[in-house]
C-alpha cells in the first residue's frame, strides 16, 4: 500500500445530543478507489463532508489532505482546490452556462486565463459526453448529464481527491448509468476516489476497498469480494441482505 | 371661479413650469444620490449581518432595526436642525441625502439578507467545495443570483425614497414639492401643487407598474 494521502484520525461530529461520527480513524491511499456503504443516517455522507470541511467537526479530531491539517484558515482553501467534490443534487451554478461552470473555479483559483481555462473546460466536457450543451445554461439538462457536468467541473481544477456524495441517488434510473460509466472511466485514471454510494453493483466492480459504516462507526472494510461474499459483521450481513435481495 | 380655472389653470401652470422642472431635477439628484448610496450601504450591512462575528452582527442589527423605526421626517429634522448644535452643519441637500439614505440602507440591508438566504445551501457548498474564497463565492455566485431575486423588492424601495424625497422640503431643499408650493404662493392659485402631483405620477406610475410586471414574472417561477 502506498503513502496515504488522506488520514483521518478520531473523527467526532456531533449535532447537539446526537453523535453522527464516533471517532473514525482511516487511511486513503494514493489512487485507491474507495466506496463507503451503508443505511441512512450511517454517518457515511458526514464523514466525506469532513474530508472537505463542509461540515465542521469537534475538537481533537484530526483530518490530513497530501499532509495539509484540514480547518478553519488559510490552508482551507488550498485542500478544497485539491479535493474536488460532487454532489447528490448537483449543485451546478444556474445563472452560468454550463462551459462556464467549468471554468470558474480554474480562473478564479488557478488563476488560469480565460483560453486555457476554456479550453480544459470544453476538453472535459468531451470526455463526460456534454460538448453540444456547452453553451447551454444547467436547467434544460437532464440530471444525468447535470451531474456529468458537475463531474467536469469539480475534475477542471485536477484534484488530487474526488469525493462523491451519494452522486446517483437523484437520478431516474435510466440516468444512473450513463453517470457511473463516467465514474468508471475516472476510477482507471489514478485519482483518489471516494464514492458514498447506495450502487453495489458499482462498489463491488470500481472499488479497491469497500467501507461499511452503521450508527456512525466503521464496521467492516475491505475488498469488494471480502464486503459483499463473505461479510464477517451480522450488521453488513443484515444490510447487504435488504439491499440486494429482494 | 369654476372648479377647472382654480384647478387646472393652463396660464398658471405654464408659467411654473420651468421652475417645477427645476424642482424635479432636485428631487431627482436626491432620490439618485441616496438610492445609490443606499444600495452600497446595505449591501454591505447585509453581508456584515450575515458573515462578521457576532459583536458586528449585533452593531448592525442594532442599525436596521434604529433606522427601521424611526420616522424619516424626524430624522431629517434632527439632521438639519440639531446636529449643528454639535458642530455639524450639512447643507439642505446632504440632510436630505444623509437621512434618505441613512434609512434607505437599513431596508435594502434586510432585503439584500433575505436574498442571500433565499440561495439553496448547495451553492454555497459547491463553490466553497472548489475552494473559491469567501469573496469569490460571494461575487461570482451567490450575489448575482441573489440580485435577481432582491430586484423587486429593491424597485420598490427605490419608489419608496423618490417619494420621501418631497420631505426636503420642509429643509428648505428647493425640491419639486417645495417648488410647487411658492409657485401656489406667487400665483395664488393650486394648479402648480396638481402639476408637481402629476409630475409624481409620471416618474412614479412606470415603476410601479414595473414592479407588478417582475412580481408576476417571478411568482410563474424562475427564468
Amino acid at each position: 500500500m502506498k503513502a496515504p494521502l488522506i488520514k483521518i484520525s478520531n473523527l467526532r461530529k456531533t449535532y447537539g445530543q446526537f453523535t453522527a461520527l464516533h471517532g473514525i480513524d482511516l487511511e486513503i491511499a494514493q489512487g485507491e478507489v474507495l466506496c463507503v456503504v451503508g443505511p441512512s443516517g450511517s454517518g457515511k455522507s458526514t464523514l466525506i463532508r469532513c474530508i472537505n470541511h463542509l461540515e465542521a467537526f469537534e475538537d481533537g479530531s484530526e483530518i490530513t489532505v497530501d499532509g495539509i491539517p484540514v480547518r478553519p484558515g488559510p490552508d482551507l482553501d488550498q485542500v478544497r482546490a485539491e479535493v474536488g467534490m460532487v454532489f447528490q443534487s448537483f449543485n451546478l451554478f444556474p445563472h452560468m452556462t454550463v462551459l462556464r461552470n467549468v471554468m470558474l473555479a480554474p480562473i478564479r483559483v488557478r488563476k488560469m486565463s480565460e483560453a486555457d481555462a476554456e479550453k480544459r473546460a470544453r476538453d472535459l466536457l468531451e470526455k463526460v459526453g456534454i460538448s453540444v450543451q456547452a453553451d447551454k445554461y444547467p436547467a434544460p439538462l437532464s440530471g444525468g448529464q447535470q451531474q456529468r457536468v458537475a463531474i467536469a467541473r469539480a475534475l477542471a481544477m485536477e484534484p488530487r481527491v474526488l469525493l462523491f456524495d451519494e452522486p446517483t441517488s437523484a437520478l431516474d434510473p435510466e440516468m444512473v448509468g450513463e453517470v457511473l460509466d463516467v465514474m468508471k472511466k475516472l476510477a482507471g485514471t489514478g485519482v483518489t476516489m471516494v464514492v458514498v454510494t447506495h450502487e453495489m453493483g458499482f462498489a463491488r466492480q470500481v472499488a479497491d476497498r469497500v467501507l461499511f459504516m452503521d450508527g456512525g462507526a466503521i464496521i467492516e472494510a475491505g475488498t469488494p469480494t471480502e464486503i459483499f461474499d463473505a461479510p464477517k459483521e451480522e450488521r453488513t450481513r443484515n444490510f447487504l441482505h435488504a439491499v440486494l435481495d429482494h | 371661479m369654476d372648479l377647472f380655472s382654480t384647478f387646472f389653470n393652463i396660464p398658471v401652470l405654464m408659467q411654473s413650469l420651468p421652475q417645477l422642472m427645476n424642482g424635479l431635477l432636485v428631487t431627482i439628484g436626491i432620490g439618485a444620490t441616496s438610492i445609490i448610496a443606499g444600495l452600497i450601504g446595505g449591501l454591505f450591512l447585509a453581508v456584515l449581518r450575515l458573515y462578521a462575528g457576532p459583536v458586528v452582527t449585533a452593531l448592525v442589527r442594532g442599525y436596521i432595526d434604529v433606522f427601521r423605526s424611526i420616522p424619516l421626517l424626524v430624522l431629517l429634522i434632527i439632521v438639519y436642525y440639531a446636529l449643528p448644535f454639535v458642530g455639524v452643519r450639512l447643507s439642505p441637500f446632504f440632510s436630505a441625502v444623509t437621512a434618505l439614505t441613512l434609512v434607505s440602507a437599513a431596508y435594502t440591508a434586510e432585503i439584500f439578507r433575505a436574498g442571500i438566504e433565499a440561495i439553496p445551501k448547495g451553492q454555497f457548498e459547491a463553490s466553497a467545495a472548489l475552494g473559491l474564497s469567501n469573496r469569490y463565492i460571494m461575487t461570482d455566485v451567490i450575489l448575482p443570483q441573489a440580485i435577481r431575486i432582491v430586484i423587486p423588492p429593491l424597485t420598490n424601495n427605490c419608489i419608496n425614497v423618490l417619494k420621501d424625497t418631497a420631505l426636503a422640503s420642509v429643509v428648505a431643499m428647493p425640491d419639486l414639492l417645495k417648488q410647487a408650493t411658492q409657485a401656489q404662493a406667487l400665483a395664488a392659485n393650486p394648479t402648480p401643487l396638481i402639476g408637481a402631483a402629476v409630475i409624481y405620477l409620471i416618474l412614479l406610475l412606470p415603476m410601479v407598474r414595473y414592479v407588478a410586471h417582475l412580481e408576476k414574472r417571478f411568482s410563474r417561477g424562475r427564468s
